[in-house]
C-alpha cells in the first residue's frame, strides 16, 4: 500500500524509510535537548527541537539517519537542531556507516535564532563536506510539506545525491521570499502550478539536481536510497569544477528563460508532453527518452 | 504561553516502558511525550501551551483521559499550539497507544 511521504509526520517517515524496528535515536525527546531560544522567547518548544537523528540499517547496510520535522515551526534550522545534524556528520566521519540519509523539510534557518541558526548552516555544510572528502557517501531526500529552501536548499545541493518527488520543492529563496522581495508580478507565491513547475521535483530532475523522482510514496523513496547505495561518492576539485561548468553552461542556455516550461522545451521535451499531468513512473520514462537521462 | 500542571487519580498503567512521543509541536496540534516511573495511582500532566486562559478546559479533557485510561503511574508531557479539546483528546488516545503496544 502506498503511504504519502508528504501526509506522514518526520518521525513516521524516518521509521518506515529504514529496515523495521533498525532505528536506534541519539538524543531522545525525553533526553528534553530542546532550544533554549524559543524558551526565552516564551514560545512552545519541541522535545527534539524538531531534527530526529539515529543511526539504523537500510537494506541490511548500516546507516546514520537525520529527518526534519517540517510542521515545527516550518522544520527550521535552530542551534540545537543544526547542533544535532552536524553531531551526527561527525560521528558519521568516525563510524564510516555505508550512507548518511537526511530527509528534508525545512524552510532554512530559523529566524527566532537568528545568527546561532545561520551559524549552524554553516557548521552544517563545513562538516558535510569535510566528510564527503573523506568518501562518505551523503543521499538527501524532498518530499515533505515545507519543501527544502534557503539554507536547507544549501545543504542539500551539498549532497552526492537527492531523491524528491514532485510534491517535494527545491530552491533558494522560497516563493514568498521572491515575492516579498520583487513583487507578485515576479513571482506570485500563490499560484501553486507555477510554485511547482518552477522548485518542483520534476524541473529539479530535468534540470539533473534530483538524481531520482519518485511518487509520493515512502517505499519509493526506501527503493531510490537502497540503489543509491552503490552509487559513486567523494569530493574532489575536478567534480566541483564540473559541476561549476555545468552552472555555466545552465545559465548560458537558459538565463532568458521566463518558466520552467521554456527549459523542458529547449532540454527537448517535446511541447505535447504534459509534464505536470504525468505519473513518477511515465515522467521518468519520458525523460529518459526525450532527454537521455541516465536510468 | 502559560504552563499548567495537573495530577490525576487513575489506575495503574502498563508497567515500564521506553518513554513514547506523538503528535507535532504544531499549529492545531500538540507532542505528547509519556514516561513512566510515577506513584502507581497517580497520572502528573504538565501542559505548556501557547493558548493563555484554558485552564479549566484542559481540567475537563485531562479527568476524561484519566478516567477513560489505566494512566497510574504515568508522566505526561504536552507541548501545546492551540489545539482543540477533541485533537488533545486524540492524541491522548494515541499516546497510551503507543505505550501499551510499547513500540511507537
Amino acid at each position: 500500500m502506498r503511504r504519502s511521504f508528504f501526509e506522514a509526520s518526520a518521525r513516521d517517515r524516518l521509521l518506515e524509510l529504514v529496515d523495521a524496528g533498525s532505528f536506534r535515536e541519539l538524543i531522545p525527546p525525553e533526553a528534553r535537548v530542546s532550544s533554549p531560544h524559543l524558551a526565552m522567547l516564551d514560545q512552545p518548544v519541541a522535545f527534539d527541537d524538531g531534527l530526529i537523528a539515529g543511526a539504523a540499517t537500510l537494506d541490511g547496510q548500516p546507516v546514520l539517519v537525520a529527518a526534519q520535522e517540517g510542521a515545527f515551526l516550518g522544520g527550521a534550522i535552530g542551534e540545537v537542531h543544526g547542533a544535532k545534524l552536524v553531531g551526527l556528520i561527525e560521528r558519521a566521519r568516525a563510524e564510516r556507516p555505508a550512507a548518511v540519509l537526511i530527509l528534508f523539510d525545512s524552510g532554512g534557518v530559523r529566524l527566532h535564532e537568528a545568527n546561532a541558526g545561520l551559524i549552524a548552516v554553516s557548521e552544517i555544510i563545513r562538516a558535510l563536506l569535510a566528510a564527503r572528502a573523506e568518501g562518505l557517501r551523503f543521499i538527501g531526500l524532498i518530499g515533505g510539506s515545507g519543501g527544502c529552501f534557503g539554507g536547507t536548499g544549501l545543504i542539500a545541493r551539498c549532497c552526492d545525491a537527492l531523491v524528491m518527488s514532485e510534491e517535494g520543492r527545491l530552491a533558494m529563496s522560497g516563493p514568498e521570499v521572491i515575492e516579498t522581495v520583487h513583487g507578485v508580478e515576479e513571482f506570485d507565491s500563490r499560484d501553486r502550478a507555477l510554485v511547482w513547475r518552477v522548485t518542483g521535483g520534476k524541473h529539479r530532475y530535468l534540470l539533473g539536481e534530483a538524481g531520482a523522482l519518485v511518487a509520493d510514496d515512502i517505499g519509493a523513496f526506501r527503493a531510490a536510497a537502497i540503489r543509491l547505495l552503490d552509487a559513486p561518492a567523494g569530493l574532489s576539485l575536478d567534480s566541483v569544477e564540473r559541476e561549476h561548468a555545468l552552472l555555466a553552461e545552465r545559465w548560458r542556455r537558459f538565463g532568458s528563460c521566463d518558466d520552467a516550461p521554456e527549459i523542458w522545451r529547449a532540454l527537448g521535451v517535446p511541447p505535447g508532453e504534459d509534464v505536470a499531468m504525468m505519473s513518477a513512473e511515465d515522467f521518468v520514462a519520458m525523460a529518459q527518452r526525450c532527454i537521455g537521462r541516465p536510468a | 504561553m502559560e504552563r499548567l500542571q495537573y495530577e490525576l487519580e487513575s489506575r495503574g498503567a502498563v508497567a515500564v516502558r521506553k518513554p513514547v512521543l506523538v503528535g507535532v509541536t504544531a499549529s492545531g496540534n500538540c507532542e505528547v511525550l509519556v514516561e513512566g516511573g510515577g506513584a502507581p495511582d497517580r497520572c502528573a500532566i504538565d501542559v505548556q501551551t501557547s493558548a493563555r486562559g484554558f485552564g479549566e478546559i484542559w481540567q475537563a479533557v485531562l479527568r476524561d483521559f484519566g478516567e477513560r485510561h489505566a494512566a497510574g503511574g504515568l508522566k505526561i508531557e504536552i507541548h501545546d499550539v492551540g489545539a482543540t479539546p477533541a485533537v488533545v483528546s486524540l492524541r491522548l488516545d494515541q499516546a497510551l497507544e503507543a505505550w501499551e503496544e510499547g513500540d511507537a
